[in-house]
């Protein structure tokens, strides 16, 4: 509904003000149905989900052991807290140049990028996770005679996957807040690029804003897939509804 | 004689809280541990339990020293201790893994049916009140058939009516699965109506003040003379406790 307002207002405002450079509603979607027949549009949405995927995926699967570990071990987090402290509150934006130079022209650039990003909110979601769990979770599961590996699968694991949950979210906002910056250098293809491109190259700004647009609505739809996991069996009793 | 703390001793860096503790518990019986708040009820239980290793002595569970938590034996907590993710029968089944499929379902069942929570196998902890957690945390402990519970002021957290409906379930269940229970609480007039016998302890360190038998049959009438007398007899040890 606010959206329709707000439709509404940037068509009106276009008009009233008779900008030549600042793309209406209509020239935004034509520029994108454009983009569709020169089959670009498909093409670089694949690629940058392509890459966060990439990215975030690799995040997930390091960002979760290495959390539990050092959720488990509290020396391990003495050790490497301070490390990761230091390095967190570094943008990724950051490591650009040092991207580039590492992994050239590729899309290893951009992917290393988003891991960057969402690995921290990972490691920090699943530490806090662990280190929060009850300890009578834990002693229970012991007094059953759990295996250590069974304690952690069985106690361990669910007790701390709502929070795993939380942290997925947060760094899923960040991977793809990361992507578009990120593929403003080292590739040609994708959002990210579809923008700076459409700028550089004959100031396009119906496709700059179609970019921005497609960008903040794969971005919603992918967040509510996600928000959609807190409803799922296994961690819905973290979440009241 | 199925349990027996052999001079056990406790400290914590330099606090001394436990101090040459020796009991001995029946296979069968029901013993209350009853002392203040902070004598160290609840580590002479985690030390019974096998969760934490004395300074001073040892425990012995038929002839065989405790060296760590063990199935045969179950840790009951506040109705805190049940697994939120897992639904009642869930729960219950937790311990049951290396029993068959057939006989996971029928124990759970059992037990089930044995603390009332009939009608909710399927709800998850959130959705029960507080005595049916607790009912619940009690069957998940007897689901895999321990000889002995310990129970840490397991209705500390529930209100003053269900507490009283608690203890009663509790005996009825005690009487029907004779299981050795060793029952702490800081409540005088609960232990009286729960064991067989009362260890009380001292302000910390603590130490075994006394030890008082209750002789007398369940169901226990409040106002029988003879209750009121022990229940008064141990508020006096408490009171002089109190004075140290
Ligand atoms: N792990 C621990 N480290 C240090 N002090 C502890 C620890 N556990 C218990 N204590 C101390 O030991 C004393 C007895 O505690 P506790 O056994 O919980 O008493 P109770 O259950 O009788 O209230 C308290 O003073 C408590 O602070
Ligand atoms: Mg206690």
């Amino acid at each position: 509904m606010l959206g329709l307002v707000l439709l509404a207002f940037w068509a009106l405002a276009v008009v009233v003000s008779g900008t030549k450079i600042f793309p209406s509603p209509m020239d935004v979607v034509r520029g994108l149905l454009e983009l569709a027949r020169r089959k670009l549009l498909w093409a670089y949405m694949g690629d940058s989900l392509f890459r966060v995927a990439c990215g975030y995926l690799a995040a997930v699967a390091i960002g979760i052991p290495v959390g539990l570990a050092m959720g488990w071990w509290s020396s391990l987090a003495r050790a490497a807290n301070p490390v990761i402290q230091m390095l967190r509150p570094i943008s990724p934006l950051a490591w650009m140049p040092l991207a580039v130079i590492w992994f050239g022209v590729s899309n290893l650039a951009p992917i290393f990028l988003i891991f960057l990003a969402s690995v921290f909110p990972i490691i920090v979601a699943t530490m806090n996770g662990v280190r929060n769990v009850p300890p009578m979770y834990v002693q229970a599961g012991r007094n059953f005679g759990l295996s250590t590996r069974a304690l952690i699968t069985r106690v361990l694991f669910p007790a701390i996957l709502p929070r795993i949950l939380v942290g997925l979210r947060i760094a899923f906002g960040v991977a793809w807040l990361v992507l578009v910056a990120a593929e403003m250098i080292a590739v040609d293809s994708g959002l990210g690029y579809l923008i700076i491109d459409a700028r550089n190259a004959g100031k396009r700004y119906d496709l700059v804003v179609g970019g921005m647009l497609l960008i903040g609505l794969l971005g919603l739809i992918l967040d509510t897939l996600i928000r959609r996991a807190e409803t799922l069996r296994a961690v819905r009793w973290a979440f009241h509804e | 004689m199925k349990v027996h703390f052999d001079s056990i001793g406790m400290r914590f860096g330099g606090v001394r809280v436990l101090d040459d503790i020796n009991l001995s518990v029946n296979a069968g019986e029901f013993v209350c541990i009853l002392g203040p708040s902070g004598c160290g009820k609840s580590t002479l239980l985690n030390i019974v339990g096998g969760f934490v290793t004395p300074t001073e002595g040892r425990v012995t569970i038929d002839g065989e020293p405790v060296t760590g938590p063990d199935p045969r034996r179950i840790f009951v907590f506040q109705e805190r201790g049940v697994f939120p993710w897992l639904t009642v029968e869930e729960n219950i089944g937790f311990g049951l893994f290396r029993q068959k499929d057939d006989e996971k379902r029928a124990r759970i069942a059992r037990y089930v049916q044995l603390v009332g929570l009939q009608g909710f196998e399927r709800s998850y902890p959130r959705e029960l009140s507080g005595g049916m957690k607790q009912r619940l945390e009690v069957a998940r402990a007897l689901a895999v058939d321990p000889d002995v519970l310990y129970l840490d002021e397991p209705f500390g957290a529930l209100d003053s009516i269900t507490r009283l409906q608690m203890r009663r379930e509790l005996l009825r269940i005690w009487q029907a699965e004779r299981k050795t229970i060793l029952f702490v609480t800081h409540d005088i007039e609960e232990s009286v109506q729960l064991a067989d016998r009362v260890v009380v302890l001292s302000a910390r360190p603590g130490r075994v003040r006394r030890v008082v038998d209750v002789n007398l049959a369940h169901p226990r009438d409040l106002s029988d003379p003879r209750y009121i007398a022990l229940r008064d007899e141990i508020f006096g040890e408490i009171g002089l406790a109190h004075q140290i």
